[in-house]
This record gives C-alpha cells, structure tokens and sequence, in this order.
C-alpha cells in the first residue's frame, strides 16, 4: 500500500466546503433564535431542509444495466434510491430493518437488503432489481426469468408483497450453491419472510428451477 | 435518520486520522447493524467513514494459521475452502447467524462491534445504561433516553446469567465470536498510537461499572485483521445454537465446540459460549477437567457442572440455568460423533 504524506488525499471528502458553511450557516441561526427555538427547529425538521439542499453528494452506480449519476444525501438508503428517486418501485419496502427481506437485491451479483444499505456505499457498484431480471422486456422476445416463472406456476405468492425479494433472493441461492435440498433452500431463504405463508410452493418453485437446470 | 457527514477513506492511515479527528464520528463497515440502530436514534453520529475501499478482505494462510481481513464478508469467510477443511467451527457458527443477505453484507470486523440486541438498548425511551450521550445535533452530550437498567426486573428472557452487573445485563450477540474465542484467535488493530494485538478473550469486556463500553479497543483503533492459530480440532467440531425459530434469530444459547480426540480420550478441548454473557463466554474450567479424560456423558455431565458453577437468572431467565448445562452436554456428544 503507498504510504501518503497527506492522509486528506486517501479520504474523499465530498463537498466538505460546503458542510463547513452550513455548520456557520446553522450557528448563525442558532445566534438568531432563542435556544429552545433553535432545537423546536430542528425537530419540524427546518434545518433538516437546509441539510438537504446542502448536503447533496454525488454518486454513479449502474442500475439494471444503465449507468445513473445521481446527487443524494448520504443518509439515503440503496431501497429510498431506488424507490423514491428513480422509481423503480419493485423492491419493496417492508420492516426497513434487515428483518424480512421484502427489499432484497443483488449488489455486484450479491443479494443483499436494500433497507441496511447506504446508496453512497454502491459508488461504482452494479445493482440488480426484480425489474431487471426479465431479458427483452421491451422487445417481442419479451420473456420473465425463468424463477418468475416458476413462482407463477406454483403460486408462490398470495398478497405478492414479498414476491420481488423472494424472486431475487431465490435466484441468487441457486448461484450460490445452496439450492441442493428442500432443507438446503429453507435455511438459506430464511431471511426472506413470507406473511401469508407461501412458503412450501416457494421451495417447490426454487427446486424446479434448480432440478430443471437452466442458467439463472 | 438524522443527517450526517459522509467521508469515504482509502487507506487505514486516512480512515484512522479521519475518526481521530472529530468526536461522534464512526467507521461504517457492512451497516447491517449500524444503519439499523441509525434509524432507531440509538446511535446518532456526527460523520461516518465508509472503510468499504479498504484493501482488508484477504483471507490468507500463515506460517501459523490463517489471517481472515476485517472487510472480508460473513460469507466469504463461512464459504472458503481453508475456513470449511481446517475451521469447520466457524463456518458453521457463521452460517448459524443473521440471514444469506445479511452475511454478504457484514463484515468480520463488524461482527466483532456489533452491539447487543437487548430491547431496552433498543427503545430510547426505555431505561438503560450502555447507549450512553447523544454524539451529535442538537442534544450532544445529553443521555440518549432515561439511565437504569431496564432489564433487571423487566422482561429479560433473552439475557445473561454469567458475568452481569447491577448496570446492565445484556448479551453479545454475536455466533462469529463464539467460534473466534473458542478457537484463540488474535485480533490485530491499528491506531493513532501503532498496531498492537489483542487476545480474543481480553477483545471483549464485561459490563462492570461501564456498560457503555463493550470492547477494549482505544479511541480511533480500526480492527484490521483477525488471526486463527492453527489447531487439531477440525475433526470433532461442532456449533449448537438454540433459538426461538429454526433459522434467522439470535441465540437463547450457543455452544461452540472443538475436541481433539484419540480413540475415545480427549486429548484438548475448546468450549465457548453464545447467548449468556455481555461477552463470548469461555469455558475454561470445563475444558480443564475434559482434557485426558473419556468422552463419556458421565464426563460431559461433570463439566457442565462446572461450567454453571456461577451461574445467575433473573428470572424469565431462568430456563437458561437448566437449557445451557443441557446444550453444553449435547455439543459435546455431537463434536465427539462427527468425522
């Protein structure tokens, strides 16, 4: 690793001028405003707003094949990107604590929670979408992933709110490798919840997939 | 989420000079738990460090073990072929923890930070001695939510029954660190003040008077690797963890295993502990009365005595004082039978 005399070149500081004046900015109100004024501001979310217009950072990542350059606040989630800002509504937004899995995706071919994830942390990243695992979708060639299919033939959904996150977490099982048994494919989905229960067809929809051996 | 600044460091010089330099400022590694206590306001930083692009996720063989980065993924590491021949006890310990998508996103250092999962820490309208002051905004220094330990007395069916204080009762988490301490491994840090290495077992700390601090690590110390000396114990290892459902939930109980056996003796034996203690809990005492004796249950019995010998409940606690001697029992047949 090369040794830096000046550590401020190995830390990207995005806009850190800007942080520096609204910290002014902010104290400048402060001054302004009687104290208790000050924090009652900050709780109806005034100088959240001010955060938002200043801390704005930007960021690349490919999404389902298209590069997107965004700007975001760096406390925006991968699933808020997602789904607030480029609309890509599939993935869905369930506990938004890593605990049921309605918000899964693939990050550089890894199923992950969208929900945990920090939007600025996939800088560079390609991203996986339930909307873009079907190939063609504009073309006449148009065809689902092989899993939407199977979860179609074996209704593995009732309410179909978990679906999408099922769909990808159930794909990137079978490329993990731990798709071999009924048993197999229960402990590596356990992180995707299923509220109306639809579980036994989900597995029997894994195991077809896997069993009929096309490439996912 | 309250607002943050957001910095992302490339080497570990950067990132330990970033966090040394501003007070509420933390490395965010994986985020799976972080993030999460992020949003509930448990921890409100002023500025992250996204160690993400630090070159640490090198699982390597040493001269004396294996070397596993801090950034290398749950999963990586539970799936790597020289962790699943020769540390079966702690692919299996991984993969008994969190979910798939979880463990592609948390870190082997993060596991080691992780904080607990007790309801009270949790809830920061709930009385409880380990979240100590707000780090930043506009209530910096003031206590995050009410002092007291909420647990004690309270609902704490999840909690401790060794090593607790009058502060606080909660457990770490953590399966990982069950296997870590079982298995001797060293955990090497750097800091503003040089690289040192610190012994798992002297990694984590119990609550005492200071239940706000959960490790030993210095301020601006950033885990950069962690060492596995080399063992016999792959043969005869084995991870038991008793929780609520069948997958995806955090342990009542764990107990991590490894024997070397000679025909039916125990030539050495490693016992740790999950779900007990504000810390992964050693079983030294038991291990001391196994080696050279018989695997017999007879003999499985008599340790696990020994083990509970100063163990406490706290009421809906309590089934722990009876499931953890009986856990113990069974890894113990389990690790002898496996091959």
């Amino acid at each position: 690793m090369a040794q830096n005399e000046h550590p401020g070149d190995e830390l990207e500081m995005p806009d850190a001028s800007r942080r520096h004046f609204l910290k002014q900015s902010s104290a400048l109100a402060a001054l302004a405003l009687a104290p208790t004024a000050a924090v009652k501001a900050v709780d109806t979310g005034w100088d959240q707003k001010i955060a938002a217009a200043f801390e704005q950072l930007p960021l690349q990542v490919t999404i389902n094949g298209t590069v997107q350059n965004v700007s975001i606040e760096p406390r925006v989630t991968l699933l808020d990107l997602l789904r607030e800002q480029l609309h890509l509504t599939g993935t869905k937004k369930g506990c938004d604590h890593g605990q049921c899995g309605a918000c899964t995706v693939h990050v550089d071919g890894q199923r992950v929670n969208a929900c945990l994830t920090l939007a600025m942390t996939t800088e560079g990243s390609n991203v996986t979408t339930i909307e873009g695992l079907a190939t063609n979708d504009h073309g006449a060639t148009a065809r689902l992933h092989p899993m939407q299919e199977a979860f179609i033939k074996h209704d593995g959904f009732q309410c179909g709110y978990c679906t999408p996150g099922q769909i990808m977490s159930a794909v990137a099982c079978i490329r993990e490798g731990h798709a071999d048994s009924p048993e197999e494919v229960r402990e590596y989905m356990s992180g995707n919840i299923c509220r109306c229960g639809a579980y036994a067809n989900i597995v029997e929809a894994i195991m077809e997939v896997k069993q009929g051996g096309k490439k996912v | 989420m309250n607002p943050f600044q957001f910095t992302r460091a490339t080497t570990p010089k950067a990132a330990i000079s970033a966090i040394t330099k501003e007070s509420g400022t933390y490395f965010l590694a994986g985020g799976t738990n972080l993030i999460d206590l992020m949003k509930r306001e448990v921890i409100i930083p002023e500025r992250l460090v996204d160690i993400n692009k630090l070159p640490l996720a090198t699982i390597e063989k040493t001269a004396s073990g294996l070397r596993i980065g801090a950034m290398a993924k749950n999963s990586a590491v539970a799936d790597h072929e020289l962790v699943k021949k020769h540390f079966p006890l702690l692919s299996m310990a991984l993969n008994a923890g969190a979910s798939a998508q979880l463990r592609n996103m948390a870190t082997v250092g993060g596991n080691l930070m992780q904080r607990t999962r007790c309801s009270y820490f949790y809830d920061t309208s709930m009385p409880c001695n380990k979240r100590g002051p707000v780090q930043a905004g506009p209530d910096k220094g003031k206590p995050n939510g009410p002092s007291g330990c909420g647990a004690i007395g309270g609902f704490n069916r999840m909690h401790a029954i060794f090593g607790s204080s009058s502060k606080c009762i909660a457990v770490h988490p953590s399966d990982m660190c069950i296997a870590l301490a079982a298995l001797d491994a060293t955990v090497n840090v750097s800091g503003p003040k040089g690289d040192r290495r610190i012994p798992f077992s002297e990694f984590h700390r119990l609550p005492g008077e200071l239940p706000q601090k959960d490790n030993t690590l210095l301020p601006g110390e950033l885990i950069l690797s962690v060492d596995l000396p080399t063992n016999r114990f792959a043969d005869h290892s084995h991870y038991l963890k008793i929780r609520d459902r069948a997958s995806y939930a955090f342990a009542l109980v764990s107990v991590g295993v490894g024997l070397d056996m000679k025909g039916g003796m125990i030539q050495d034996v490693r016992l740790a502990m999950g779900g007990v203690a504000h810390k992964p809990w050693r079983l030294f005492e038991a291990e001391q009365f196994l080696k050279g004796k018989e695997a017999t249950e007879v003999n499985f019995k008599q340790a696990a005595a020994l083990a509970m010998k100063d163990a406490k409940g706290y009421g809906e606690n309590d089934f722990k004082l009876t499931l953890a001697p009986n856990s113990i029992i069974d890894a113990l047949k389990t690790a002898t039978k496996t091959a």
